[in-house]
């Protein structure tokens, strides 16, 4: 059983891929009203984690508990808490964007939907695209969609991949306000980057993952960025700047 | 209630999208057609033993222009990715499966409402007398068609040759009911008494519910990766 003071609880989680370990043992717990954000060079395993916690796949070995559910049996309870952003905006082209919010507000059973939507568009900053359809929608614009989607039943829990991808400078600032007004809510947000400024700036927690380890997991509110900078590539053995030798 | 809800949410949405471009309906009554005319062209209409060709071509019609719209209905949201996002929504297994099994069943309804028009004029055969017989044969090997079929569009959705797969999956575990179709059709198509299909009505109810009971039970771990 999950212990009631975490929200997010995730016990000797291993991912294997045929005989590809992804993930290693991995233990993470989160407490309701973090908001953690998972660092990690390409292929460290981020979007394998987040799509494990998200329920959308099974771990080889390990637990995970989200708000108190199995994510491998509980799962339309567990749907219902919680909010996904991936690689994918999961919208349909060939509908508009307000058909297809209403669609996915049917299906989380949104109470006065019709104004749940108005809310969700102005808040993603595209009430005047409503009745237009998302194949004519640039990347970003559909990245936006996307946030509005994934917010629409208002859940409690989120975890995003890479968000930021495709916004245009008023998107992202948009959408920090959206994070920091759901991070004083309380809501728990699990969420990975690649752009350790931004991240660090509305985190509460940072982690860091390395060829499928967390071989970082701290507490940052009091960590400047630049400190947080030599920390990361302390981890990753990566250099700040690259040296080129010709 | 927020079940039925649900599904209806998942047919609506393919429906609606479907009528924005229409490629599929298209494409399906276009093949249908093609169909009706190939075989109008290779047989004499006028020969006795075409009667008994003749719901063989009918079916042939149906289910090869059937398979055009089951390829796509999971095969589609593999492709445009929004199906980890269906995942994603609070309905359990089954209740995907019924929205895009509904969906499917209409559009293959549509599909057959113009094939057989079509027919009822290559073929110059009144249907309008048996057309109550003839739709509940039609609709019971639609269901089980879309029934077998959407739990194989699922399974070959992540399979690179999904066409091919999907033929090969679902022909072979649909030969009872298509033997029991084309033989209650022959029968309704050339008058002959209503009781003489009953066995085969038989055959098609307890075919649909078991695949139906089939789904039921096995559709959780299909659709999981
Ligand atoms: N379905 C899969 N089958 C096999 N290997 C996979 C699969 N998905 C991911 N991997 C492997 O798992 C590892 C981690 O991938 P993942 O996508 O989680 O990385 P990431 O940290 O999100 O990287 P990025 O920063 O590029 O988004 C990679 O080596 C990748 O090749
Ligand atoms: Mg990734």
């Amino acid at each position: 059983m999950s212990k009631d003071n975490y929200i997010i609880e995730v016990r000797g989680l291993v991912k294997k891929f045929g005989f590809k370990t992804v993930l290693r043992k991995i233990d993470l717990s989160l407490k309701k009203g973090d908001l953690l954000v998972l660092f990690g060079p390409n292929g460290a395993g981020k979007t394998t984690l987040i799509q494990i916690l998200s329920s959308l796949m099974l771990p080889t070995s390990g637990k995970v508990w989200i708000a108190g559910f199995d994510t491998g049996y509980d799962r339309e309870a567990l749907h219902k808490v919680i909010g996904v952003i991936s690689h994918n905006t999961f919208l349909y082209n060939n509908l508009s964007a307000h058909e297809n919010l209403k669609f996915y507000g049917r299906m989380y059973k949104v109470m006065n939907l019709r104004e749940r939507i108005e809310e969700v568009i102005g808040l993603v900053g595209l009430r005047g695209y409503m009745n237009d359809h998302v194949q004519t929608f640039s990347r970003g614009m559909q990245q936006r969609l996307s946030v509005a989607r994934a917010i629409i039943h208002d859940p409690l829990i989120f975890f995003l991949d890479e968000p930021f991808t495709g916004l245009d400078q008023h998107g992202v600032e948009d959408f920090k306000q959206i994070l920091k007004k759901f991070r004083d809510q309380g809501k728990t947000i699990v969420m990975t980057s690649h752009d350790l400024d931004r991240g660090l700036e509305l985190c509460t927690q940072a982690a860091i993952l390395k060829s499928g380890n967390l071989v970082y997991k701290e507490d940052v509110s009091n960590i400047s960025q630049d400190d947080f900078k030599d920390i990361y590539f302390q981890h990753t053995g990566e250099q700040k700047m690259p040296v080129y030798v010709y | 209630m927020t079940f039925i809800q649900k599904v209806w949410a998942i047919v609506w949405k393919d429906i609606a999208s479907e009528l924005r471009t229409k490629e599929m309906l298209l494409s399906m009554c276009l093949f249908s057609f093609l169909v009706l005319i190939v075989f109008n062209f290779t047989f004499d209409t006028g020969l006795k033993n075409l009667r008994e060709n003749i719901s063989g071509i009918l079916w042939v019609a149906f289910i090869f222009s059937g398979l055009m719209g089951l390829g796509r209905s999971f095969g589609v949201e593999r492709d445009k990715g929004t199906l980890h996002g269906l995942l994603l929504c609070p309905i359990s297994p089954w209740g995907i499966y019924l929205g895009k099994m509904i969906g499917v069943f209409i559009f293959m309804v549509v599909m057959e409402i113009f094939t057989l028009s079509v027919f009822t004029v290559l073929y110059n055969i009144n249907i309008i007398p048996f057309l109550l017989p003839l739709g509940l044969i039609i609709f019971l090997g639609t269901l089980g068609f879309a029934t077998i079929g959407t739990v194989f569009s699922a399974m070959s959705a992540t399979t690179k040759a999904r066409d091919v797969m999907l033929s090969i999956l679902v022909f072979p575990i649909s030969v009872p009911m298509i033997i029991a179709l084309v033989k209650a059709t022959y029968i309704i198509l050339w008058g002959g008494a209503i009781q003489e299909i009953y066995p085969w009505l038989k055959i098609l109810i307890a075919f649909d519910l078991v695949f139906l009971l089939l789904a039921y039970l096995t559709f959780g771990f299909i659709i999981e990766e």
